[in-house]
């Protein structure tokens, strides 16, 4: 009993806080910790994802499932960078206080944890990201086909945006003055057209939808008609 | 017999697209990769013609007055630099060239050091003579919380962020020791890959600065879509991609150009070369990959 109630009364008054903080400057001091125990609460998760990942991996590795090699390369990292982040293994010394070795700055070049980050977290990141332009452009050629109208207005909007975000679409109609009756062949007038007009729209219609879905699960979980949130245990 | 192998295994120019049908993906790796390597390594470069996003964006910063106090969010990680670090030098750039006392901050756990890049390279390198620490710029870092941390900064600073990024007191730090909110602040600006990042700013943080204050944010292309309905009511100005970036860039060193390392301030407009050419080489597989497969169904006699 007492493991639901108390969870569902602090959700109502910390929401119910929130809006009530909008219209009262009064509340707007309580608002404050409300919003201060959540960026205490969202900081916390960060050690909740750790001992995820912890177990999780160890799972892995004690049943000796397929790629549990993986899992232990991932935990071999994790722990290197946490202990040297951490206690600022190798860190350079700060110049006020040179004999407080936290004081002293982890996160450059110089020091272990900075070099983590330039030479291994950094290209492998941006190595990840970049192998998707070689997915999509083997994706575009097997699967963009111009089977019916649909596909054939997406293929015609995309041949626009690919051209109008480079050079060649100033090269291909940039010659086409501004302010004549033809202007609307220009790449990056269409491109304008596209996304002002046609994108925006359809966003705005999504994000309404999206605003007015948010409002009602709120006021569901504020006056405890959704309890989804709650141990079932 | 011979009709019917004739249509199945065709010759000539369709027998051609239908067999480039089948291409290995291999080769589409190996195109791409030379469609971004050759122009890096030839340093193709085109002209820029800004857009009126990059325009709106530019004035956003240009007419503030000189000296007025921004807030930079770095809301990205290395995984979005190669778009994003362009758009975030030249804003750097622009603001210090303007006199304008910078706050940075983030809401990515890497954005930190997102910033401490555009510090060092460009704060730092050109106008590293008039900027001091804690009177003329101050790093923050990054916060955890998200959009709650957006809504903190809307009514007290020092509850989000009592000290900076290396732990001193920021009643000790000028530049924001008197800023008490959001709006304290004449420009927003984030550069954004995702969320937390524009959208929360402008759902959380947009109406607690004063109406004359400008937010503004640069973005990846595949976020862009969400941002462009907050343009330019509530969002100043726009930079999409590395094309804005580009474009940004031009208009910044057109009116401000320096005198050395220039290609710091160029990586937008270098990026452009490789954009260029694989889209014109994506273009080429769909127009490609749609004749194999018109060429295909004429080989199957129109059945399908």
């Amino acid at each position: 009993m007492m493991r639901r109630t108390i969870p569902m009364l602090i959700l109502a008054s910390a929401g119910l806080l929130l809006i009530v903080a909008k219209f009262s400057p009064f509340t707007v001091s309580w608002q404050e910790t409300v919003l201060g125990w959540f960026n205490i609460l969202a900081a916390v998760a960060f050690v909740l994802g750790a001992g995820n990942l912890l177990a999780v991996n160890l799972e892995q590795i004690s049943s000796r499932r397929p790629g549990w090699a993986y899992a232990a390369i991932t935990l071999f990292a994790f722990a290197v960078t946490l202990v040297v982040g951490m206690f600022k293994v190798g860190a350079v010394p700060n110049g006020m206080h040179p004999d407080i070795h936290l004081a002293g700055a982890h996160d450059v070049p110089q020091a272990p944890f900075g070099w983590i980050y330039d030479y291994m977290l950094v290209p492998l990141t941006s190595t990840m990201f970049a192998m998707l332009a070689f997915y999509v452009a083997s994706a575009a050629f097997r699967a963009f086909r111009a089977k019916n109208i649909e596909a054939i207005l997406l293929l015609g909007t995309a041949f626009i945006i690919l051209l109008s975000q480079t050079a060649a679409g100033m090269f291909l109609t940039g010659w086409i003055p501004e302010d004549s009756v033809f202007s609307f062949l220009r790449l990056d007038v269409m491109k304008r057209g596209i996304t002002e007009h046609i994108q925006t729209a359809g966003m705005r219609a999504i994000t309404i939808g999206i605003a007015l879905g948010v409002a009602a699960t709120s006021l569901r979980l504020i006056f405890g008609i959704d309890k989804s949130y709650l141990s079932k245990t | 017999m011979t009709t019917k192998n004739t249509e199945q295994n065709p010759g000539g120019m369709r027998g051609f697209f239908v067999r480039l049908g089948g291409l290995d993906r291999r080769w589409i790796f190996l195109a791409m990769g030379l469609s971004i390597a050759v122009p890096i390594l030839l340093k193709l470069r085109f002209p820029e013609v800004p857009g009126p996003m990059a325009r709106a964006t530019f004035e956003a910063i240009e007419s503030l007055p000189n000296g007025s106090r921004v807030l930079l969010s770095f809301d990205f990680d290395p995984a979005s630099k190669a778009e994003l670090q362009p758009m975030a030098n030249a804003l750097v750039h622009h603001c210090a060239s303007k006199g304008h006392k910078i706050v940075f901050m983030a809401l990515w756990p890497l954005g930190k050091q997102m910033a401490d890049q555009a510090i060092k390279e460009i704060l730092l390198e050109y106008h590293g003579d008039k900027y001091e620490y804690g009177t003329d710029y101050v790093q923050l870092g990054f916060k955890a919380g998200n959009e709650g941390v957006i809504k903190v900064l809307t009514t007290n600073i020092a509850e989000a962020y009592p000290t900076d990024a290396s732990g001193a007191a920021v009643s000790g730090l000028p530049l924001v020791a008197d800023a008490r909110d959001l709006g304290s602040f004449g420009l927003v600006s984030t550069i954004s890959a995702g969320y937390p990042g524009a959208k929360e700013w402008v759902q959380y943080g947009r109406e607690s600065m004063k109406p004359e204050a400008r937010l503004t944010s640069g973005s990846t292309g595949v976020q862009a879509s969400q941002l462009f309905p907050y343009y330019p009511a509530q969002l100043n100005g726009l930079l999409v991609a590395v094309k804005g970036a580009a474009e940004y860039e031009t208009l910044v060193t057109e009116k401000y150009p320096v005198d050395r390392n220039s290609e710091r301030l160029e990586q937008g407009r270098i990026r452009m070369g490789p954009q260029l050419v694989a889209h014109l080489l994506m273009i080429a597989l769909i127009v490609l990959g749609n004749i194999a497969m018109i060429a295909s169904r004429g080989s199957q006699g129109g059945a399908r």
